[in-house]
C-alpha cells in the first residue's frame, strides 16, 4: 500500500487535511481503507460497500451505505445520489464524525451540531423534499426493527406514528382537527432532538492506527 | 432513597397542632429507649427473671425449672417478662426511632432544605447516646462491626446496585476506575506517609506511631464512603455524570479498601512489607475485584434462572432477588473478596432479565422494599454513628486530628487534579474545573471507615483508639461541613443539575439509530471501537443469554419495543391516576391526534360508522370461541388463596379506569384513528402491562372501505397465565392486509365502549364486560363485537 504513496497524494492529503480538520497520518489511515475497500480503484461503489461482511448485521445497513453516495452529505448544495465516490467524497462523509475538539465557542458547537444532525436528516429524508413525512419515518422505524422479525415490522407502524405524533404536537402544539401536518423540518428536527448531546455522542475514533494491516472487516 | 414526605399544610393551626403532637410522641418514645436500651445493657437485668414466674423459686438465684415445689401460689394473671423479648424489642424499638427521627425531620418544613438528613441523623444519634449517657447506664455498643457489615450495609448497596444507571455508568467506567483505584491509592499513601512524617517530629508524643499503622490508618480514612456520597448527592441533584463519577469511585474503591486493609493488618504485626507482599497485594486486589464481580454475576445469573419459572408462584419473586443478591455478598465475604463489588454485580447483572421475567407487582414490591430497606439503614447507620460517637472511649490528640483532617483534604484536592489532568486525555467529554471540584469535595467518608476502624484489634493497635477519635472527627467534618455546603456551592458554581426531561420516544429511536450508524460507520472504517463491541455483546446477548433466562418469549422483544410498551403503560397508569376528567393523557402526550399527521386519503366518513363486511364464516368462528371462553370463565372461582395473587393485574384501578373511560369517551367528540400493537406474543408481561389504552384520543374511526378484516385485540392474559392465547386476535389477523392502519377496538356487548384495550385476565374481563349492562346507548350493542 505504501506504494500509492507519493509526494503528489502527499499535497493532496495537506490540502485535505486543511479542509476537512483531519490530521495528516488520520487521512492516511483513511486513505487505505479506502483502497482496500475499492480494491485499489480509484472509486468506490456501493457493491463494494455492500460487500463488507460485518455490515450484514446492521439493520440499517442499507441507509448507511445510501448515506455514502448522498449528494447531500458531500458538502455540495445539490440533491440527489451518485454511483460511485471517490476519495475525496468518502473523506467528506467520514468529517461528520469527526469528535468535538476542546474549546469551541458556542457558534462553533452550535454548528457542529447542525452537521450532525443535518447528516441524520438526510439520512431519514429519503425523497430529499427536506421533511420527512410519515412514510418515511415509518421507514426508519421499520429498518430498526428489520431485525426483529415479525413483532418489529407490525409494532413500527406504532411506534412511528406515535413518535410522529410527539414531533408534531411538540413543535405545532394544539392542532385543529382538520389540520395536517406534513412533516418534520429541519428546524423541527432540531427542535425534539435538542437535549440529545449529538456533538459528543456521533463520533468515532480515527485513532492512529493502521488500518489496513489489522485483519478486521476485510471487503472480501 | 430518601422517601419524601410531602406535607401540605391545609389549615396552618391545624397542621400545626398535628405536627406538635406527633414530636411529643417522638420524644416519649426518645425517652423510652433510652431507659430500656441503657437499662437492657445494664448488667443486672440479664439476671432478672420472670418476676411473676410459673415456677416457685424457693431459693434466691437458683433457676432450676425442673425442681416444683407445690407451694400454690395465686396464679399470675399479669407478668412482664422483658426478658424474653428484649433483643427483638430493642431492635424494633431502634428502627421505629429512626424511621420516626426521618418522619420528624419532613415536618419541619425548613429544616431538611438547609441541613442534609445525614446531618439531623447524626445528631439524634448524638442526643440518643448522650440521654442514656445522663441515664447513667452503659451506651451500647451500636455500631459493631458484624452488624454493619452483614445487615446494615448490603441492603443499601443493592438498592445502589441494582437501579444503578448501566449506560453513563459504562461509559464513564475508565474514569471512574482511575478515581477509584488509582485515586484511593494516591490517597492512602499520601495520607499515611505524611502523617507518619508529623508524628516522628518531636513534640507530639506521637512517635511510637509506626510507619505500617499509620498507612493502615491513611487506607481507612481515604476511601469515600458510598453511604455518605449517596445520602448527600440524593439531595443536591447534580447532572448525571457527576454523581455517576463520585457514586461509582464510592462503590469501587471497596475492593482498593479491603487488600490495603487486610495488607496492612496483616503486616503491622510484622512490622515490615517486602516487595514480594507488595507483588502478592496487587494480586490480590485483581482477585478481590474481578473474584467479587464474578461471585456476584454467577448469583445474578442464577436469579434470572430462577425468574423465569415463577410464573406460577408470583408471590415469592421478590424474595428470589432479595436472597440470591444477600447470598452473593455473604459467599464473597466468606473469602474476603469484595462484598459491594459482588452485590453490584448482582444486581445490575440480573435485572435485565428479571424485569422481563417477573409481574408488574413483583417489580413495583422489590421497587420499595429496596427502598425502603436502604433508607431504614442508612438512617440507622448515621444514628449509630452519633451513638458511637457518644459511646466510644476517645483519645483525643490535637495535632493527628487535624494532621488527618486538613491531610484528607489536600490528598483528595491533588489526587482529583493530578487524575483529572491524565483522564482528560482519553475523554471525549472533558471534565471542567467545576466538574473537579464537585468531585474533590464530595469525596465524603462515612461509617464504613468508622468499623474498619472499629474492627482493629486493640492489642496489635494500641493507638486504635486515637485513631478511631480521629476517623470519627474526619466524618463528622465531612458529613457536616462539606455536606452542608455542597448545595450552596453547586447553587454557586451553577454546576449543571439533573435534567428532569422525560425520554422521549424520538429520542430513543435515535439514539438506537445512531448505535448502529456508529457501529456501521466504524466497520466501514475497518475499526474495532467502542460500538463494534458493544454491539457484539448486545448480540451475543440476544442470541443466547436471553434465550436462557427470560421466560417464554419475551426474549425477542427489542429493546424499542419495550421502551414503547412502557411508555404507553405509564400513560395508561397516569390516566387511571388522573381520574381521566379533565386532561387526556395518552401514549404521546399531545393535543395531536392521529388525524393530523394522516394523509389524508379518503372523504372523512359519514357520521355513523361503516361495518366493515366480516364473512359469515369469520363472524361464527368469533362468537364460538366468545362462547366457549366464557364458559371457562363461568366455572372459575374466585377464593381467597393466600399462594396466589388474583388473577387480573390490574384490579385496583380497573373498574375506576372502565368507568372513566367511558365518561371520557362520551366527553370526546373526535374521532382519530386508533393505533396499538397486535399482540403476536401470549405471555409477554410488558406487553401485558402495556394493553391498556393508552390513547384515550385515538378512538378507532373505521374508514368507509374496510381494509379487510381488522384485527381484534383482546388485551392478553395476566402473566399468571400464559396459556391464555389471543386467539381472536390470531382469527383476525388472518388474511387481513396489514399496510394499512388497523384500527383495533374491542367493543364489549354491554359497554358500548369504543378503542379500548383491556387489562386483565381475557376470561374475567370479556365476562365483566358482556355482562356488564355499561351505561351505553350506542345502537351497536347487539354485535358481540365492533371491529
Amino acid at each position: 500500500m505504501g506504494a500509492s504513496q507519493s509526494a503528489g497524494t502527499e499535497h493532496e492529503f495537506q490540502d485535505l487535511a486543511d479542509r476537512t480538520g483531519f490530521s495528516l497520518e488520520q487521512i492516511g489511515n483513511i486513505n487505505k481503507r479506502f483502497r482496500q475497500l475499492s480494491n485499489n480503484e480509484e472509486t468506490l461503489s456501493r457493491e463494494d460497500l455492500a460487500s463488507i461482511p460485518a455490515l450484514d448485521n446492521n439493520p440499517i445497513r442499507a441507509q448507511i451505505i445510501n448515506a455514502f453516495f448522498d449528494k447531500r452529505n458531500l458538502h455540495q448544495n445539490e440533491t440527489g445520489t451518485v454511483q460511485e465516490i471517490g476519495f475525496e467524497e468518502f473523506l467528506m462523509v467520514m468529517t461528520h464524525f469527526r469528535p468535538a475538539a476542546m474549546g469551541l465557542t458556542e457558534e462553533e458547537r452550535e454548528n457542529l451540531r447542525r452537521e450532525k444532525l443535518r447528516f441524520l436528516f438526510n439520512m431519514h429524508d429519503t425523497d430529499s423534499d427536506g421533511t420527512i413525512n410519515l412514510e418515511e419515518y415509518r421507514r426508519v422505524v421499520e429498518e430498526l426493527l428489520s431485525k426483529a422479525g415479525t413483532i418489529g415490522q407490525e409494532t413500527a407502524k406504532a411506534i412511528a406514528d406515535a413518535a410522529m405524533l410527539e414531533v408534531a404536537s411538540t413543535t405545532r402544539g394544539k392542532m385543529e382537527p382538520d389540520e395536517f401536518y406534513e412533516g418534520i423540518t429541519f428546524e423541527n428536527f432540531l427542535q425534539i432532538l435538542n437535549t440529545f448531546d449529538i456533538e459528543t455522542r456521533m463520533h468515532v475514533r480515527f485513532l492512529h492506527m493502521d488500518t489496513a494491516t489489522l485483519r478486521c472487516g476485510k471487503s472480501k | 432513597m430518601s422517601v419524601r414526605v410531602v406535607l401540605h399544610s391545609p389549615s396552618g393551626s391545624r397542621s400545626f397542632l398535628e405536627r406538635g403532637l406527633l414530636l411529643l410522641v417522638m420524644l416519649i418514645f426518645l425517652e423510652g429507649t433510652v431507659l430500656t436500651l441503657g437499662a437492657a445493657s445494664s448488667p443486672d437485668i440479664s439476671a432478672q427473671d420472670n418476676t411473676g414466674g410459673h415456677d416457685h423459686r424457693g431459693i434466691a438465684g437458683s433457676h432450676d425449672h425442673t425442681n416444683y415445689t407445690y407451694t400454690k401460689k395465686a396464679f399470675p394473671v399479669l407478668s412482664l417478662d422483658y426478658h424474653h423479648i428484649q433483643v427483638p424489642f430493642e431492635i424494633s424499638l431502634w428502627v421505629l426511632l429512626a424511621s420516626l427521627m426521618k418522619l420528624g425531620f419532613h415536618l419541619i418544613p425548613r429544616l431538611s432544605s438547609i441541613v442534609p438528613e445525614s446531618c439531623l441523623l447524626i445528631v439524634v444519634g448524638l442526643l440518643v447516646g448522650g440521654l442514656i449517657k445522663l441515664a447513667g447506664e452503659e451506651v451500647p455498643p451500636v455500631l459493631d462491626s458484624n452488624l454493619f457489615f452483614l445487615c446494615l450495609l448490603p441492603p443499601i448497596i443493592l438498592d445502589a446496585g441494582y437501579f444503578l444507571p448501566i449506560r453513563p455508568f459504562m461509559e464513564n467506567i475508565g474514569t471512574i476506575l482511575m478515581f477509584a483505584v488509582v485515586g484511593t491509592l494516591w490517597n492512602a499513601f499520601f495520607v499515611g506517609g505524611l502523617l507518619y512524617a508529623v508524628c516522628q517530629i518531636e513534640g507530639t508524643y506521637l512517635s511510637q506511631v509506626e510507619l505500617l499503622p499509620c498507612l493502615l490508618f491513611g487506607s481507612i480514612i481515604s476511601a469515600v464512603d458510598p453511604v455518605a456520597v449517596l445520602a448527600v448527592f440524593e439531595e443536591i441533584h447534580i447532572n448525571e455524570l457527576l454523581h455517576i463519577l463520585v457514586f461509582g469511585e464510592s462503590l469501587l474503591n471497596d475492593a482498593v479498601t479491603v487488600v490495603l486493609y487486610h495488607l496492612f493488618e496483616e503486616y503491622s504485626g510484622a512490622g515490615e512489607v517486602t516487595p514480594m507482599d507488595v507483588v502478592l497485594g496487587v494480586i490480590c486486589f485483581l482477585i478481590v475485584s474481578l473474584g467479587g464481580i464474578a461471585v456476584g454475576a454467577i448469583y445474578g445469573i442464577l436469579a434470572a434462572f430462577t425468574s423465569r419459572f415463577t410464573s406460577h408462584t408470583r408471590v415469592i419473586e421478590p424474595l428470589f432477588m432479595f436472597v440470591y443478591s444477600y447470598m452473593a455478598y455473604l459467599s464473597a465475604e466468606m473469602f474476603h473478596l469484595s462484598g459491594i463489588m459482588a452485590l453490584i454485580a448482582c444486581g445490575a447483572v440480573m435485572r435485565p432479565y428479571v424485569e422481563a421475567n417477573i409481574s408488574h407487582k413483583s417489580h413495583t414490591t422489590v421497587k420499595y422494599f429496596l427502598k425502603m430497606w436502604s433508607s431504614v439503614s442508612e438512617t440507622l447507620i448515621f444514628i449509630f454513628l452519633g451513638v458511637a460517637t457518644v459511646a466510644g472511649p476517645h483519645a483525643w490528640n490535637w495535632t493527628f486530628v487535624s494532621v488527618t483532617v486538613i491531610l484528607c483534604l489536600v490528598s483528595r484536592v491533588i489526587g482529583v487534579v493530578g487524575l483529572t489532568f491524565i483522564i482528560n486525555k482519553f475523554r471525549i467529554v472533558k471534565l471542567t474545573t467545576k466538574d473537579q471540584f464537585i468531585v474533590a469535595y464530595g469525596g465524603l467518608r462515612g461509617a464504613i471507615a468508622f468499623s474498619l476502624g472499629y474492627l482493629l484489634d486493640k492489642d496489635l493497635f494500641p493507638m486504635r483508639t486515637m485513631f478511631l477519635t480521629a476517623i470519627i472527627t474526619e466524618i463528622f467534618f465531612t458529613v457536616f461541613v462539606q455536606g452542608m455546603t455542597i448545595k450552596p456551592l453547586v447553587d454557586l458554581l451553577a454546576v449543571k443539575k439533573k435534567q428532569e426531561a422525560k425520554r422521549s420516544i424520538n429520542e430513543e429511536i435515535h439514539t438506537q439509530f445512531l448505535d448502529h450508524l456508529l457501529t456501521g460507520i466504524e466497520d466501514i472504517c475497518g475499526h474495532y471501537g467502542h460500538h463494534h463491541w458493544k454491539d457484539k455483546l448486545n448480540r451475543f446477548n440476544k442470541k443466547y443469554i436471553k434465550k436462557c433466562l427470560i421466560a417464554g418469549e419475551r426474549y425477542k422483544e427489542p429493546q424499542l419495543i419495550a421502551f414503547y410498551h412502557k411508555m404507553e403503560f405509564k400513560q395508561a397508569i397516569e390516566l387511571v391516576e388522573s381520574g381521566g376528567g379533565v386532561k387526556l393523557p395518552s401514549a404521546v402526550p399531545s393535543q395531536v391526534s392521529m388525524q393530523n399527521i394522516q394523509p389524508k386519503k379518503l372523504p372523512p366518513p359519514v357520521a355513523e360508522r361503516a361495518l366493515p363486511q366480516f364473512t359469515k364464516g369469520r363472524e361464527e368462528e368469533i362468537r364460538k370461541i366468545l362462547r366457549s371462553n366464557l364458559q371457562k370463565t363461568r366455572q372459575r372461582l374466585r377464593s381467597y388463596n393466600r399462594h396466589t395473587l388474583v388473577a387480573d393485574p390490574f384490579e385496583d384501578g380497573w373498574n375506576d379506569f372502565l368507568l372513566k373511560k367511558q365518561r371520557l369517551i362520551e366527553l370526546e367528540k373526535k374521532m382519530s384513528n386508533y393505533l396499538t400493537v397486535p399482540g403476536a406474543i401470549p405471555d409477554s408481561p410488558t406487553m401485558c402491562r402495556a394493553r391498556l389504552a393508552s390513547d384515550p384520543n385515538a378512538f378507532y374511526n373505521i374508514k368507509a372501505s374496510s381494509d379487510g378484516v381488522p384485527t381484534i385485540q383482546v388485551d392478553l392474559a395476566s402473566p399468571q397465565s400464559p396459556d391464555s392465547v389471543n386467539m381472536l386476535n390470531e382469527e383476525g389477523r388472518e388474511g387481513a392486509d396489514r399496510d394499512e392502519d388497523q384500527g383495533l377496538m374491542m367493543k364489549p356487548a354491554g359497554k358500548g365502549e369504543k378503542g379500548e384495550e383491556e387489562g386483565g385476565n381475557k376470561n374475567p374481563g370479556l365476562m365483566r364486560c358482556l355482562s356488564d349492562p355499561g351505561p351505553s346507548n350506542e345502537d351497536e350493542e347487539d354485535e358481540p363485537f365492533l371491529p
